[in-house]
Protein backbone atom coordinates (compact mmCIF):
# COMPACT_ATOMS: atom_id res chain seq x y z
CA UNK A 1 0.00 0.00 0.00
CA UNK A 2 2.83 1.97 0.62
CA UNK A 3 4.13 2.33 -2.90
CA UNK A 4 0.28 3.25 -3.94
CA UNK A 5 0.15 6.41 -1.54
CA UNK A 6 3.66 6.91 -2.69
CA UNK A 7 3.06 7.35 -6.39
CA UNK A 8 -0.49 9.38 -5.35
CA UNK A 9 1.50 12.01 -4.29
CA UNK A 10 4.15 12.35 -7.49
CA UNK A 11 1.14 12.69 -9.53
CA UNK A 12 -0.02 16.22 -8.45
CA UNK A 13 -1.32 18.38 -10.81
CA UNK A 14 1.12 19.69 -13.05
CA UNK A 15 3.54 17.57 -12.33
CA UNK A 16 2.92 14.05 -14.82
CA UNK A 17 5.91 13.48 -17.07
CA UNK A 18 5.01 12.46 -21.05
CA UNK A 19 5.65 8.69 -19.93
CA UNK A 20 3.19 8.70 -17.30
CA UNK A 21 0.14 9.91 -18.88
CA UNK A 22 0.41 7.98 -22.06
CA UNK A 23 0.63 4.93 -19.82
CA UNK A 24 -2.02 5.57 -17.79
CA UNK A 25 -4.14 6.48 -20.95
CA UNK A 26 -2.81 3.64 -22.47
CA UNK A 27 -4.25 1.31 -20.14
CA UNK A 28 -7.32 3.30 -19.20
CA UNK A 29 -11.17 1.72 -20.01
CA UNK A 30 -12.04 3.52 -23.47
CA UNK A 31 -15.41 4.33 -22.24
CA UNK A 32 -14.17 5.83 -18.88
CA UNK A 33 -11.60 7.72 -21.29
CA UNK A 34 -14.16 9.05 -23.44
CA UNK A 35 -16.53 10.13 -20.49
CA UNK A 36 -14.26 12.02 -18.98
CA UNK A 37 -12.77 13.05 -22.64
CA UNK A 38 -16.50 14.33 -23.30
CA UNK A 39 -16.63 16.26 -20.02
CA UNK A 40 -13.73 18.10 -20.46
CA UNK A 41 -15.54 19.41 -23.65
CA UNK A 42 -12.63 20.20 -25.99
CA UNK A 43 -12.40 20.77 -29.29
CA UNK A 44 -9.06 21.63 -30.58
CA UNK A 45 -8.60 22.29 -34.22
CA UNK A 46 -6.24 19.24 -35.75
CA UNK A 47 -5.30 17.40 -38.26
CA UNK A 48 -4.82 13.45 -38.45
CA UNK A 49 -1.24 12.40 -39.46
CA UNK A 50 -1.53 8.75 -39.35
CA UNK A 51 -5.77 7.52 -39.07
CA UNK A 52 -6.07 5.83 -35.94
CA UNK A 53 -5.53 2.14 -36.93
CA UNK A 54 -5.82 -1.45 -35.12
CA UNK A 55 -2.83 -3.76 -34.85
CA UNK A 56 -1.38 -6.32 -32.78
CA UNK A 57 2.06 -6.30 -30.60
CA UNK A 58 3.77 -9.24 -29.21
CA UNK A 59 4.00 -8.65 -25.17
CA UNK A 60 7.16 -10.21 -23.98
CA UNK A 61 8.02 -10.56 -20.58
CA UNK A 62 11.10 -12.09 -17.75
CA UNK A 63 10.01 -13.92 -15.11
CA UNK A 64 10.90 -12.34 -11.61
CA UNK A 65 11.98 -9.61 -13.85
CA UNK A 66 15.32 -11.84 -14.56
CA UNK A 67 16.32 -14.83 -17.11
CA UNK A 68 15.48 -14.80 -20.70
CA UNK A 69 12.62 -12.93 -22.13
CA UNK A 70 10.06 -15.02 -23.46
CA UNK A 71 6.88 -14.38 -25.65
CA UNK A 72 4.16 -13.63 -23.02
CA UNK A 73 1.43 -13.54 -25.79
CA UNK A 74 -0.21 -11.39 -28.66
CA UNK A 75 -2.49 -8.16 -27.60
CA UNK A 76 -4.46 -5.34 -29.81
CA UNK A 77 -3.33 -2.30 -30.21
CA UNK A 78 -4.74 1.20 -32.02
CA UNK A 79 -2.92 3.82 -32.59
CA UNK A 80 -3.37 6.88 -33.53
CA UNK A 81 -1.18 10.28 -34.16
CA UNK A 82 -2.43 13.57 -34.61
CA UNK A 83 -1.25 17.53 -35.32
CA UNK A 84 -2.76 20.31 -33.33
CA UNK A 85 -2.88 24.00 -35.19
CA UNK A 86 0.03 25.20 -33.76
CA UNK A 87 2.16 22.24 -34.90
CA UNK A 88 2.19 19.56 -31.49
CA UNK A 89 2.18 16.12 -32.37
CA UNK A 90 0.63 13.83 -30.17
CA UNK A 91 0.75 10.18 -30.49
CA UNK A 92 -2.28 7.70 -28.97
CA UNK A 93 -1.83 4.07 -28.51
CA UNK A 94 -4.30 2.35 -26.35
CA UNK A 95 -4.95 -1.09 -25.46
CA UNK A 96 -8.31 -2.94 -27.54
CA UNK A 97 -9.49 -1.19 -30.79
CA UNK A 98 -11.19 1.97 -29.74
CA UNK A 99 -10.33 3.81 -32.60
CA UNK A 100 -11.97 6.74 -31.02
CA UNK A 101 -10.35 6.54 -27.96
CA UNK A 102 -6.77 6.25 -29.42
CA UNK A 103 -7.91 9.42 -31.25
CA UNK A 104 -8.65 10.86 -27.81
CA UNK A 105 -5.52 9.82 -26.43
CA UNK A 106 -3.56 11.69 -29.07
CA UNK A 107 -5.27 14.69 -28.70
CA UNK A 108 -5.50 14.43 -25.04
CA UNK A 109 -1.10 13.55 -25.37
CA UNK A 110 -0.68 16.61 -27.97
CA UNK A 111 -2.78 19.27 -25.69
CA UNK A 112 -0.84 17.69 -22.36
CA UNK A 113 2.79 19.35 -24.20
CA UNK A 114 0.86 22.55 -23.91
CA UNK A 115 -0.82 25.36 -21.80
CA UNK A 116 -3.93 23.06 -21.28
CA UNK A 117 -1.79 20.98 -19.20
CA UNK A 118 -3.11 21.54 -15.67
CA UNK A 119 -6.82 21.16 -17.18
CA UNK A 120 -6.61 18.07 -18.53
CA UNK A 121 -4.28 16.69 -15.31
CA UNK A 122 -6.89 17.53 -13.53
CA UNK A 123 -10.19 16.37 -15.27
CA UNK A 124 -9.15 13.53 -17.21
CA UNK A 125 -5.58 12.28 -15.41
CA UNK A 126 -6.30 12.64 -12.10
CA UNK A 127 -9.55 10.45 -12.37
CA UNK A 128 -8.64 8.01 -14.58
CA UNK A 129 -5.49 7.92 -11.90
CA UNK A 130 -7.80 7.52 -8.83
CA UNK A 131 -10.18 4.82 -10.88
CA UNK A 132 -7.06 2.62 -11.96
CA UNK A 133 -5.66 2.98 -8.49
CA UNK A 134 -9.37 1.66 -7.14
CA UNK A 135 -8.99 -1.46 -9.40
CA UNK A 136 -5.64 -2.01 -8.29
CA UNK A 137 -6.51 -2.01 -4.33
CA UNK A 138 -9.10 -4.42 -5.08
CA UNK A 139 -7.00 -6.46 -6.91
CA UNK A 140 -4.80 -6.65 -4.15
CA UNK A 141 -7.78 -6.96 -1.25
CA UNK A 142 -9.00 -10.33 -3.33
CA UNK A 143 -5.22 -11.21 -3.83
CA UNK A 144 -5.02 -10.89 -0.01
CA UNK A 145 -7.98 -12.49 1.21
CA UNK A 146 -6.61 -16.22 -0.79
CA UNK A 147 -2.85 -15.55 1.02
CA UNK A 148 -1.86 -19.15 2.49
CA UNK A 149 0.79 -19.32 5.09
CA UNK A 150 2.75 -22.32 5.29
CA UNK A 151 4.43 -23.11 8.11
CA UNK A 152 6.91 -26.30 8.44
CA UNK A 153 7.58 -27.18 12.05
CA UNK A 154 11.03 -29.40 10.80
CA UNK A 155 12.01 -29.04 7.65
CA UNK A 156 13.72 -32.58 7.67
CA UNK A 157 17.24 -31.84 5.82
CA UNK A 158 18.95 -29.63 8.71
CA UNK B 1 10.05 15.84 -33.96
CA UNK B 2 8.52 18.65 -36.12
CA UNK B 3 5.14 18.32 -37.56
CA UNK B 4 5.61 18.88 -41.36
CA UNK B 5 8.19 15.76 -41.53
CA UNK B 6 5.09 13.71 -40.03
CA UNK B 7 2.51 15.22 -42.70
CA UNK B 8 1.92 13.30 -45.81
CA UNK B 9 0.87 9.72 -45.36
CA UNK B 10 -1.38 7.79 -47.07
CA UNK B 11 -4.87 9.56 -45.95
CA UNK B 12 -6.90 5.75 -46.64
CA UNK B 13 -3.86 3.64 -46.20
CA UNK B 14 -5.48 0.34 -47.52
CA UNK B 15 -7.03 2.35 -50.65
CA UNK B 16 -4.29 4.59 -51.31
CA UNK B 17 -1.83 1.98 -50.94
CA UNK B 18 -3.93 -1.09 -53.28
CA UNK B 19 -3.59 2.03 -55.62
CA UNK B 20 -0.27 2.39 -55.63
CA UNK B 21 0.83 -0.75 -55.56
CA UNK B 22 -1.38 -1.34 -58.84
CA UNK B 23 0.56 1.65 -60.39
CA UNK B 24 4.32 0.12 -59.72
CA UNK B 25 3.16 -3.62 -60.49
CA UNK B 26 1.88 -2.13 -63.84
CA UNK B 27 5.32 0.05 -63.93
CA UNK B 28 7.63 -3.47 -63.35
CA UNK B 29 5.17 -5.61 -65.97
CA UNK B 30 5.78 -2.82 -68.59
CA UNK B 31 8.95 -2.03 -68.43
CA UNK B 32 9.78 1.60 -70.18
CA UNK B 33 6.13 2.66 -69.06
CA UNK B 34 5.71 5.90 -67.43
CA UNK B 35 2.96 5.26 -64.38
CA UNK B 36 1.69 7.81 -62.17
CA UNK B 37 0.78 7.36 -58.74
CA UNK B 38 -0.26 9.74 -56.22
CA UNK B 39 -1.84 10.10 -52.41
CA UNK B 40 1.83 10.32 -50.30
CA UNK B 41 3.99 13.66 -49.93
CA UNK B 42 7.41 13.00 -48.81
CA UNK B 43 9.32 16.11 -47.13
CA UNK B 44 11.81 17.88 -49.88
CA UNK B 45 14.08 16.04 -52.14
CA UNK B 46 12.20 13.09 -51.89
CA UNK B 47 9.95 13.44 -55.14
CA UNK B 48 6.25 12.03 -54.48
CA UNK B 49 6.41 8.98 -56.80
CA UNK B 50 9.27 7.59 -54.44
CA UNK B 51 7.61 8.77 -51.51
CA UNK B 52 4.58 6.72 -52.53
CA UNK B 53 6.80 3.80 -53.47
CA UNK B 54 8.39 3.89 -49.83
CA UNK B 55 4.92 4.21 -48.61
CA UNK B 56 3.20 0.91 -50.53
CA UNK B 57 6.65 -1.55 -50.46
CA UNK B 58 8.30 -1.01 -47.37
CA UNK B 59 7.47 -2.04 -44.18
CA UNK B 60 9.76 -3.06 -41.04
CA UNK B 61 11.36 -5.93 -42.73
CA UNK B 62 12.93 -4.11 -45.76
CA UNK B 63 15.84 -2.10 -44.88
CA UNK B 64 16.01 1.15 -46.64
CA UNK B 65 18.82 2.72 -48.08
CA UNK B 66 19.47 6.27 -48.41
CA UNK B 67 21.89 7.88 -51.14
CA UNK B 68 23.80 11.23 -49.42
CA UNK B 69 21.16 13.52 -51.40
CA UNK B 70 18.32 11.88 -49.70
CA UNK B 71 20.03 10.89 -45.93
CA UNK B 72 18.06 13.91 -44.78
CA UNK B 73 17.05 14.25 -41.11
CA UNK B 74 13.43 14.99 -41.75
CA UNK B 75 13.52 11.96 -45.07
CA UNK B 76 14.79 9.39 -42.05
CA UNK B 77 11.88 10.52 -39.91
CA UNK B 78 9.25 10.80 -42.30
CA UNK B 79 10.28 6.96 -43.23
CA UNK B 80 10.34 5.81 -39.75
CA UNK B 81 7.13 7.13 -38.61
CA UNK B 82 5.18 5.80 -41.62
CA UNK B 83 6.97 2.26 -42.93
CA UNK B 84 8.91 2.37 -40.10
CA UNK B 85 11.56 0.81 -41.76
CA UNK B 86 14.93 0.02 -40.80
CA UNK B 87 17.39 2.55 -42.22
CA UNK B 88 20.78 1.27 -42.81
CA UNK B 89 23.80 1.37 -45.26
CA UNK B 90 22.76 1.35 -49.21
CA UNK B 91 25.03 -1.61 -49.57
CA UNK B 92 23.07 -3.90 -47.49
CA UNK B 93 19.74 -2.27 -48.07
CA UNK B 94 16.46 -3.58 -50.17
CA UNK B 95 15.33 0.04 -51.74
CA UNK B 96 17.68 2.85 -52.16
CA UNK B 97 16.74 5.82 -52.26
CA UNK B 98 18.82 8.59 -54.37
CA UNK B 99 19.57 10.91 -57.10
CA UNK B 100 20.44 8.83 -60.49
CA UNK B 101 23.43 10.47 -60.73
CA UNK B 102 24.51 9.34 -57.27
CA UNK B 103 23.71 5.80 -57.96
CA UNK B 104 25.44 5.43 -61.68
CA UNK B 105 27.64 2.14 -60.27
CA UNK B 106 24.75 -0.75 -59.86
CA UNK B 107 27.28 -2.87 -59.01
CA UNK B 108 27.73 -1.25 -55.22
CA UNK B 109 24.46 -2.45 -54.26
CA UNK B 110 22.92 -5.93 -53.18
CA UNK B 111 22.64 -7.94 -56.40
CA UNK B 112 21.53 -11.12 -54.76
CA UNK B 113 22.75 -14.69 -54.85
CA UNK B 114 22.69 -17.71 -57.31
CA UNK B 115 20.69 -19.21 -55.30
CA UNK B 116 17.90 -16.17 -54.18
CA UNK B 117 18.75 -13.84 -57.21
CA UNK B 118 15.52 -11.84 -55.63
CA UNK B 119 17.59 -11.12 -52.24
CA UNK B 120 18.94 -8.00 -54.62
CA UNK B 121 17.85 -4.46 -54.17
CA UNK B 122 15.24 -2.04 -55.79
CA UNK B 123 17.06 1.19 -56.62
CA UNK B 124 14.57 4.11 -56.37
CA UNK B 125 16.35 6.95 -58.75
CA UNK B 126 15.13 10.42 -58.89
CA UNK B 127 16.04 11.88 -62.53
CA UNK B 128 14.62 15.55 -64.16
CA UNK B 129 12.23 14.53 -66.34
CA UNK B 130 10.77 11.41 -67.79
CA UNK B 131 9.34 11.30 -71.29
CA UNK B 132 9.36 8.17 -73.94
CA UNK B 133 12.12 9.26 -76.16
CA UNK B 134 15.96 8.08 -76.42
CA UNK B 135 17.03 4.95 -75.37
CA UNK B 136 15.71 1.26 -76.87
CA UNK B 137 14.48 -0.89 -74.07
CA UNK B 138 13.73 -4.06 -75.43
CA UNK B 139 12.60 -7.53 -73.15
CA UNK B 140 9.81 -9.01 -71.52
CA UNK B 141 6.88 -7.32 -70.87
CA UNK B 142 7.73 -4.60 -73.95
CA UNK B 143 5.69 -5.86 -77.27
CA UNK B 144 8.18 -4.45 -80.07
CA UNK B 145 10.59 -1.86 -78.09
CA UNK B 146 10.00 1.36 -76.13
CA UNK B 147 12.14 4.53 -75.58
CA UNK B 148 12.86 6.12 -72.66
CA UNK B 149 15.34 8.88 -71.86
CA UNK B 150 17.80 7.49 -69.71
CA UNK B 151 20.41 9.26 -68.22
CA UNK B 152 22.96 7.01 -69.31
CA UNK B 153 22.79 3.62 -70.47
CA UNK B 154 26.18 1.62 -69.46
CA UNK B 155 24.69 0.84 -65.73
CA UNK B 156 21.42 -0.86 -67.39
CA UNK B 157 23.60 -2.97 -70.06
CA UNK B 158 25.82 -3.90 -67.11
CA UNK B 159 22.76 -4.80 -65.01
CA UNK B 160 21.15 -7.34 -67.89
CA UNK B 161 24.52 -8.96 -68.34
CA UNK B 162 24.07 -10.22 -64.81
CA UNK B 163 20.88 -12.13 -65.45
CA UNK B 164 19.26 -13.96 -63.13
CA UNK B 165 21.57 -11.00 -60.53
CA UNK B 166 21.42 -7.78 -60.62
CA UNK B 167 19.42 -4.90 -59.21
CA UNK B 168 15.58 -3.74 -60.48
CA UNK B 169 15.34 0.59 -60.55
CA UNK B 170 12.93 2.26 -60.75
CA UNK B 171 12.66 5.98 -62.08
CA UNK B 172 10.92 9.24 -60.52
CA UNK B 173 10.14 12.12 -61.28
CA UNK B 174 7.96 14.07 -59.30
CA UNK B 175 4.31 11.76 -59.22
CA UNK B 176 5.86 9.63 -62.36
CA UNK B 177 7.71 6.64 -61.83
CA UNK B 178 8.94 4.22 -64.77
CA UNK B 179 10.46 0.73 -63.90
CA UNK B 180 13.62 -0.67 -66.12
CA UNK B 181 13.82 -4.12 -63.87
CA UNK B 182 17.09 -6.31 -64.98
CA UNK B 183 15.46 -8.36 -67.71
CA UNK B 184 15.31 -5.12 -69.89
CA UNK B 185 17.63 -4.82 -72.74
CA UNK B 186 18.82 -1.84 -73.15
CA UNK B 187 20.33 0.01 -76.45
CA UNK B 188 21.59 3.42 -77.79
CA UNK B 189 19.02 4.71 -80.04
Amino acid sequence: MDSLSNQNEERHPGQWSRQQWLGLLAQSGSDELLSHWQQLDLDPGHRVLREAEIGSVMVRGRIGGEGDAFNLGEMTVTRCSVALDDGTVGHGYIQGRSRKAAMVVALADALLQTDQKPKLAEGLLLPLHEIRQARELELQAKAAATKVDFFTLVRGED
Amino acid sequence: MAENSLAGGFAAPAVNSAVAFRGIMMAMAEPGRIMPVSGGIPPRPMDSAAGVLALTLCDPTTPVGLMPSMDQPAIREWLTFHTGAPIIAPGEAEFVFGRFDEMADFTVFRQGTSEYPDRSATLVAAVASLENSGAVLRGPGIKESRALNLPDVTPFQANAALYPLGVDVVMVAGGDLVAIPRSTRVEVE
